[in-house]
């Protein structure tokens, strides 16, 4: 049993210590180490019994327990109920003492836990000086600008790459732009590396209607909190995000803090950028539209493109066998170096029988589909019976109703955003997760001026590129 | 009854402030108000039980004796005998808590006693204030690195 003891004096009235302190969802505004916090269930965050759930900015998830509340002797009691890290019987207490000289406020914290054999020391240090000793800094700093993120302040200037009107890689300008001021629940975010993708084309030629020119476009973008006036993000902070609506070809962007994560060390802000949204289409598809197991046939088509490569990659490293479509040779080189067993070369949508042969006469369990209508017959014939096709894409127009009825098969036809609105802290997380046990790795081929965004459309477009592409503000 | 509650923050470890206050005939040494001290019956000045008998530098003398004494909690607590100020049942207690920010020391000091009813509030005011922070403000000089 390890017992870690840590005290400071605030320079604030117990009051004001203890009124932020007895709310147990506070930490995420105060605690430089914490992220988002949520109390399980929507009970009160001071009724002994609720349960915070959080994200510390190392990665880890913890949940704890009120276990019980003072307000007459400045008390608070609390357990970890389940945590990423090797901590086991972890019950704390914070006490806060009235410094009637000067009318500060001591702040004695104190915990014991058990830690495996030899990590007690690394444990100490990391709870002692990590949680206690940084908790007491951010608590003062928070107190001493207020209580709440700080002031309003007025736009500022950046500058960004607009559509001025639907059309070619022309029509993308750079133009100087105001980054709003951020409000409640809002960040604004110094971008360093932004994330292009085939949708930024669609966007920008006006077939996804999702911008009113003149307008930024773009998708996905990393970089550093610069103001927050949200709980769980402070200055400094490494976060990433793709989100709806367009607007990512910024140099300073603000935005709802709820659509960012935060990157742990080993995720560099290109790999943050290029990812986000492809990494976390893979997550979606590979986890949850279908959950992919060890032993699964899985066929995906443009397996060089930007998500097929890290369909391939993760695929595998789930165990599954990978067959994918691609249009060359080079790119079956590609596909094959990134996981996928059998690359099919084919420029005529042909590709069910070599994919009955490669599974044994079964079929593909699941076809990750971002063709459409030219390959739907192939598609059909490819799917194994109740197996399931998903179609995530239309690159040869719609898709006609099929009869899925002589397979059993389903059908889905997923779209991102409606995932991440509800999954996107566990969604990135599992990417993170991902590229640092190497089952998906960042392939960042090309990087360009933001300034020269058109030139990036261009060369994505004409298919002269793999891999993929950032913008560099 | 009523209750005198006074802390302060000395910057110097627990383990010096403590050797000051745990002595139980050390009040000349860190309090303005105290001229001379002395342990009746030739007891231990850490002994429980012990009566510190010391005069005031306004003339007064109080005896007090020593109930607790506790090394391991940097806490000692002793009762009035005889003194001028007119109080009953006067308990009070010192206790050091280390500050592990800057290695410094919180100290608390408390007494419940009982009195005049119209005499409460300025008897509050005056322990607390000209009694327990007077000689928090001493201690920090006696103990100051």
């Amino acid at each position: 049993m390890i017992r870690v003891r840590r005290s400071a004096v605030i320079d604030a009235p117990i009051e004001r210590v203890w009124a932020v302190l007895r709310d147990f969802n506070s930490h995420s505004a105060w605690h430089p180490g914490v992220g988002p916090s949520t109390i399980e269930r929507g009970e009160a965050s001071d009724q002994v019994g609720c349960i915070r759930e959080f994200t510390l900015k190392d990665g880890n998830q913890i949940r704890e327990q009120l276990l019980a509340l003072s307000d007459r002797d400045h008390v608070s009691t609390y357990c970890i109920l389940d945590a990423t890290l090797a901590i086991r019987n972890y019950v704390a207490t914070v006490q806060l003492k009235r410094v009637t000289d000067g009318d500060r406020t001591f702040w004695h914290w104190e915990s014991t836990f058990d830690v495996p054999r030899g990590r007690e020391r690394e444990f100490e240090s990391l709870v002692g000086g990590q949680v206690y000793e940084a908790g007491f800094t951010g608590l003062a700093a928070f107190l001493k600008r207020g209580g709440n993120p700080s002031g309003v302040r007025p736009a500022v200037q950046t500058q960004g790459i607009v559509a001025t009107a639907f059309g070619g890689p022309d029509v993308l300008q750079l133009r100087r732009l105001d980054s709003p001021a951020p409000r409640s629940g809002e960040v604004r975010v110094r971008q360093t590396a932004i994330g292009v993708n085939y949708i930024d084309v669609y966007v920008r030629a006006g077939l996804y209607r999702m911008i009113e020119p003149p307008a930024p476009i773009g998708m996905e973008a990393a970089g550093v909190v610069v103001e927050s006036h949200a709980p769980g993000f402070s200055p400094g902070d490494r976060v990433a995000y793709a989100c709806l609506p367009p607007g990512a070809y910024v140099t300073m962007r603000t935005l709802p803090a709820a659509q960012l994560v935060l990157l742990p060390d080993h995720v560099d802000d290109e790999a943050a950028a290029a990812l986000m949204l492809k990494g976390m289409t893979a997550e979606y598809l590979l986890h949850r539209t279908y959950r992919v197991k060890p032993g699964d046939t899985i066929l995906v088509h443009a397996a060089a493109g930007g998500v097929g490569l890290l369909l391939c990659q993760w695929g595998r490293a789930l165990g599954a066998r990978v067959i994918g479509t691609v249009s060359s040779e080079a790119k079956a080189e590609l596909a094959r170096a990134n996981g996928c067993e059998h690359p099919i070369v084919t420029r005529t949508y042909s590709f069910a029988a070599k994919t009955k042969e490669w599974s044994g006469g079964r079929g593909a369990d699941v076809i990750y589909d971002g063709l459409g209508r030219e390959a739907a017959a192939e598609n059909l014939a490819a799917l194994a019976t109740r197996g399931h096709w998903v179609g995530y894409g239309h690159a040869t127009g719609p898709l006609d109703p099929v009869s899925l009825g002589e397979k059993s098969g389903t059908f889905s036809q997923p779209v991102l955003f409606h995932y991440t609105a509800d999954y996107l802290q566990q969604m990135a997380g599992r990417v993170f997760a991902a590229l640092r046990e190497g089952a998906l790795k960042p392939d960042v081929r090309r990087r360009y001026p933001l300034a020269a965004a058109a030139d990036a459309h261009r060369d994505l477009e004409a298919r002269r590129t793999t891999g993929q592409i950032v913008l560099l503000p | 009854m009523i209750k005198v509650y006074a802390s302060s923050v000395i910057d110097a470890p627990a383990n010096a402030v403590w050797a000051q206050v745990r002595d139980f005939n050390a009040l000349p040494q860190w309090t303005p108000f105290v001229a001379e001290s002395r342990i009746e019956e030739s007891q231990p000045a850490d002994r429980i039980g012990c009566v510190r008998n010391f005069r005031l530098r306004d003339g007064g003398v109080i005896r007090e004796r020593l109930l607790t004494l506790s090394d391991y909690d940097y806490q000692c607590s002793y009762a009035i005998l005889e003194s001028p100020m007119s109080v009953e049942n006067y308990v009070a207690t010192i206790k050091l808590t280390p500050v592990t920010e800057g290695n410094r020391t919180f100290v608390e000091w408390w007494a419940e006693f009982d009195c005049a009813p119209e005499r409460e509030a300025a008897l509050a005011e005056q322990i607390g204030q000209d009694v327990f922070q007077a000689a928090f403000d001493t201690l920090k000089k006696v103990v100051a690195r």
